[in-house]
């Protein structure tokens, strides 16, 4: 855990170190580089308001209704009949769509579970393992004005099952 | 399809809100909810300046290429329509980088500058083969350490928090193999079709 914490807090000074000392070698004008690159990000903050706004509301007007509520408890038995634990699913499901709500899933079941428990276990790497899918598809694909994105949400959201899924199994393997 | 889930998340939502009796809080949470996302999105103006800042510098010094250099063999295999030397490799690798050691508000401007250079290489508004790779790897997670969920677990007096690290790492490497399978398995779907 120590060297684990102490590369996380390394990690990003000696990076900028490493790059404005070797910019500042190469005779780069590195504050004026970074104000001409850095105002590209206010561009790209505003590009994303509306994506953000949109999708964020959508989601919030689903969770708020108790629709949300209701869907998992209805699928539930159906999926702990196949072996996956109801008290997970709430989590599988949210985790590809948003990921505060799914921290907050994660932080609830490890609170009611505790942490060393089987679920509590689950949570912890299915929270790890997968990345919110949505997300990154409307930040990345809005902020560059992408209008027609192929394949690019099934492959995710697939790739996100595969990584729920062996969550699952690894979990129990070596935990269970 | 983006449309239709977007869409009909909120028609499903508020439907239901008229059986249910919680119309009331789907009121609240439409006006909450986007001024929620406004303040996210004005929170990540620090990030954004900051790091594409640093980048720029970083481009400017040749560190970029210089990364580019050293994975070139696996990035090209990944993404064999990017020309070797083109920058998208650069920010490609900064990006896979950053997100392996959990650094996800530093991924994301590198990713997204990233899309803006196989963009311009693609030069439609059509989802390109190497955008599709590119965002299966990112959504597959690519985070070696779970640093949000170990802090969690601490605040809950877990007796070993880190002893997820290893799941978490294997279920990590079976997304992504699994991700850049179905991806493959997509792009030679679209090919045979046309």
């Amino acid at each position: 855990m120590g060297l684990v914490t102490a590369v996380s807090v390394w990690l990003i000074p000696c990076f900028l170190l490493i790059v404005l000392a070797t910019a500042t070698w190469k005779k780069v004008p590195t504050y004026e580089t970074f104000v001409e690159g850095g105002r590209e990000g206010i561009k790209m903050a505003f590009n994303l308001l509306p994506f953000l706004v949109g999708m964020i509301v959508s989601i919030s007007i689903l969770r708020s209704s108790g629709a949300l509520e209701a869907f998992i408890d209805l699928i539930s038995p159906l999926l702990a009949y196949v072996g996956i634990p109801p008290d997970i699913v709430p989590l599988a499901l949210i985790r590809p769509i948003s990921g505060t709500a799914a921290i907050g899933m994660t932080t609830e079941l490890i609170d009611t579970h505790g942490p060393d428990s089987f679920i509590g276990r689950l949570a912890s790497t299915m929270q790890g393992s997968t990345d919110t899918t949505l997300y990154i598809i409307t930040v990345y694909f809005g902020a560059v004005g992408i209008k027609k994105m192929g394949d690019a949400l099934k492959v995710g959201l697939l790739a996100d099952l595969a990584g729920i899924i062996a969550s699952i199994i690894i979990v129990s393997i070596i935990f269970g | 399809m983006v449309n239709v889930i977007w869409a009909s998340m909120a028609i499903i939502g508020i439907l239901y809100a008229m059986f249910n009796g919680t119309m009331d809080q789907v009121n609240e949470a439409v006006f909450e909810s986007a001024s929620e996302a406004v303040t996210l999105s004005i929170g990540l103006i620090s990030v954004l300046v900051f790091w594409l800042g640093i980048m720029r510098v970083a481009e400017k010094a040749g560190i970029l290429r210089g990364l580019a250099k050293l994975f070139r063999p696996i990035i090209t295999r990944l993404f064999p329509e990017i020309p070797k030397d083109h920058p998208a490799i650069g920010y490609i690798l900064s990006n896979i980088t950053a997100n392996i050691f959990g650094l996800g508000n530093a991924a994301t401007p590198m990713g997204i500058k990233a899309m803006e250079q196989m963009k311009a290489l693609g030069g439609s508004d059509n989802a390109s083969r190497s955008m599709i790779t590119f965002l299966a790897l990112n959504t597959s997670s690519l985070t070696i350490i779970p640093t949000t969920v170990i802090a969690i677990r601490m605040q809950y007096n877990s007796v070993s928090p880190t002893e997820i690290v290893g799941t978490t790492i294997i279920a990590t490497a079976i997304s992504t193999i699994s991700a850049i399978l179905i991806d493959r398995f997509y792009h030679y779907k679209r090919t045979r079709r046309s």
